[in-house]
């Protein structure tokens, strides 16, 4: 796989052919997929489609990745409902759970 | 392509039948015996035993609603109900309600028979007569808009709402559109998604309903947990990735489809229109199939991710596992694996999948918790203490 210095997919979208899926994106304009094994830091994070990024840190199974850069305070969308916002900028990869979600004012 | 149709039980309110049952239900606790003697002299014969009907008073109304509704369920082709004669619950009007749908109806109240047996010999030859009748009933084809689907989940896992709640969604679309009724209930499993469900109403009104019953059911679990109540609401304490109580309920209330909600009901109340309906209902799955029978669904499908193997006395259950892991360990009690989701396969080809079998149970084939006897006894919700 191709990513620079910094941990960036260079070729993004890449195809990687032949290799499962290893998260599954529920709603289509959903911004955080499910992870369906344990995700090391640097791993790839195949998405349905093909579509291949690197995990920015471990994503634990069952746990959401974002799957595109939500900014700080953009809102976090899960079964095409906003669950929460960004507390801070989630790039691509980003693991997603209580620690950069505010959940409060997920019903905006 | 044609309407879907299945061949069912057209009963003489015009209500449809998947099954044809002969039940036999004690209007309180101190008729189980009665009850219990009759249907095991007569198999195929049903006994709906039960731990409620007297000692409360708060639930009295809703508990003899909810034994009218089953026995008018119309997976039921006849009834008899046993009282005992000082209890809380009506029989009579238990019956009498049973019977304004056409359905032959008994009432023996062990008071009034002179005693448990001579109260069972007359049971048992009113039943059996009843079963006679009911044999020669045949099935007829109907169109799948007559079917009033009740849908549960329990024992869920992190999948539940990845794998088979999103596939359920499907179906409970499919069955909207087709003309059908779909009743999703546990209030507590809707808990943080009020705003979502109230925006998805028919109207303002039914919207406002939406929102009273989900606070109430947040307040009651607070009310009932305590310290505890974090422990299943707040953020942090859930663990399988869920960020939210919210997020948590959209996984389990995303069974129910994105259709509109056409209306309210409450524990055990048959909805009045078609279309997808909320009822008002605990979270605990037996409680909450015995509202959904008592409202009349037919049938009722399950999702489960721990492995739940529960059934339901008359009305089939249909089960849907959200991992191949515990479709491969509980192969006997699921009908439906969802969990192949997460090995690549489409959402929409479990669908199919949960609605050819859900067609096949309509049709007569047995589901896996009919074949295993998990048909249980009556959990009756009930929310203060006996007195």
């Amino acid at each position: 796989m191709g990513y620079n210095a910094s941990g960036q997919d260079i070729f993004s979208p890449q195809e990687a052919p032949n290799v499962k899926p290893n998260v599954i994106v529920i709603h289509a304009q959903d911004n955080v997929a499910i992870a369906l094994e344990d995700i090391p830091e640097g791993g790839d994070v195949v998405m349905p489609g093909k579509r291949v990024f690197p995990a920015r840190e471990k994503i634990p199974y069952s746990h959401k990745v974002a799957c595109e850069d939500i900014p700080a305070g953009g809102v976090v969308r899960k079964y095409g409902e906003p669950i929460g916002r960004a507390s801070a900028l989630l790039p691509k990869g980003s693991w997603v759970h209580i620690h950069n979600l505010d959940t409060e004012e997920a019903g905006s | 392509m044609s309407a879907p149709t299945f061949h069912g039980y057209v009963r003489p309110d015009g209500t449809v039948g998947i099954r044809n049952h002969v039940v036999v239900i004690p209007t309180v606790a101190c008729a189980n015996g009665v009850a219990d003697s009759i249907a095991r002299a007569l198999p195929g014969v049903t006994a709906l035993v039960h731990g409620h009907g007297c000692g409360r008073a708060l639930e009295a109304g809703m508990h003899q609603a909810a034994l009218a509704g089953l026995g008018k369920n119309p997976n039921v082709a006849g009834a008899v109900v046993i009282g005992l004669g000082c209890e809380t619950v009506n029989a009579q009007l238990v019956a009498s309600e049973i019977g304004s749908t056409g359905k032959p109806v008994e009432c023996l109240m062990i008071q009034n028979e002179g005693g448990s047996r001579r109260t069972t010999d007359k049971g048992i030859a009113t039943a059996g007569r009843m079963l006679r009748d009911a044999s020669s009933m045949v099935r007829t084809e109907r169109p799948v808009s007559d079917i009033v689907l009740g849908l549960e989940c329990g024992g869920s896992d992190a999948f539940s709402g990845v794998t088979a709640n999103p596939a359920l969604g499907l179906v409970s679309d499919w069955l909207v559109d087709a003309g059908g009724t779909v009743v999703l209930t546990e209030s507590t499993e809707m808990i943080g998604t009020a705003h979502i469900l109230s925006r998805r109403a028919a109207t303002p009104d039914i919207g406002e309903r939406i929102t009273r019953i989900v606070d109430e059911a947040e307040k009651r679990t607070r009310d009932i947990l305590g310290p505890l109540a974090s422990l299943v609401i707040a953020p942090g304490n859930m663990d399988g990735g869920m960020s939210s109580i919210q997020e948590k309920s959209l996984g389990c209330i995303c069974k129910a489809g994105s259709r509109r909600i056409r209306g309210v009901v409450d524990y055990g109340q048959r909805p009045a229109a078609k279309g997808l309906m909320i009822m008002d209902g605990p979270g605990y799955d037996m409680e909450s199939m015995a509202g959904l029978a008592a409202a009349g669904c037919q049938l009722m499908i399950f999702t489960t991710g721990r492995g739940n193997p529960a059934g339901f006395p008359v009305v089939p259950v249909l089960k849907v596992c959200s991992t191949s892991r515990v479709y491969r360990a509980m192969e006997d009690d699921m009908d439906v694996n969802a969990g192949e989701v997460l090995e690549g396969r489409a959402l929409e080809d479990v669908a199919g999948e949960i609605r050819t079998c859900a067609v096949g149970i309509m049709n007569g084939r047995p589901a896996k918790a009919e074949v295993n006897g998990q048909g249980g006894i009556l959990c009756l919700y009930a929310f203060t203490p006996a007195f």
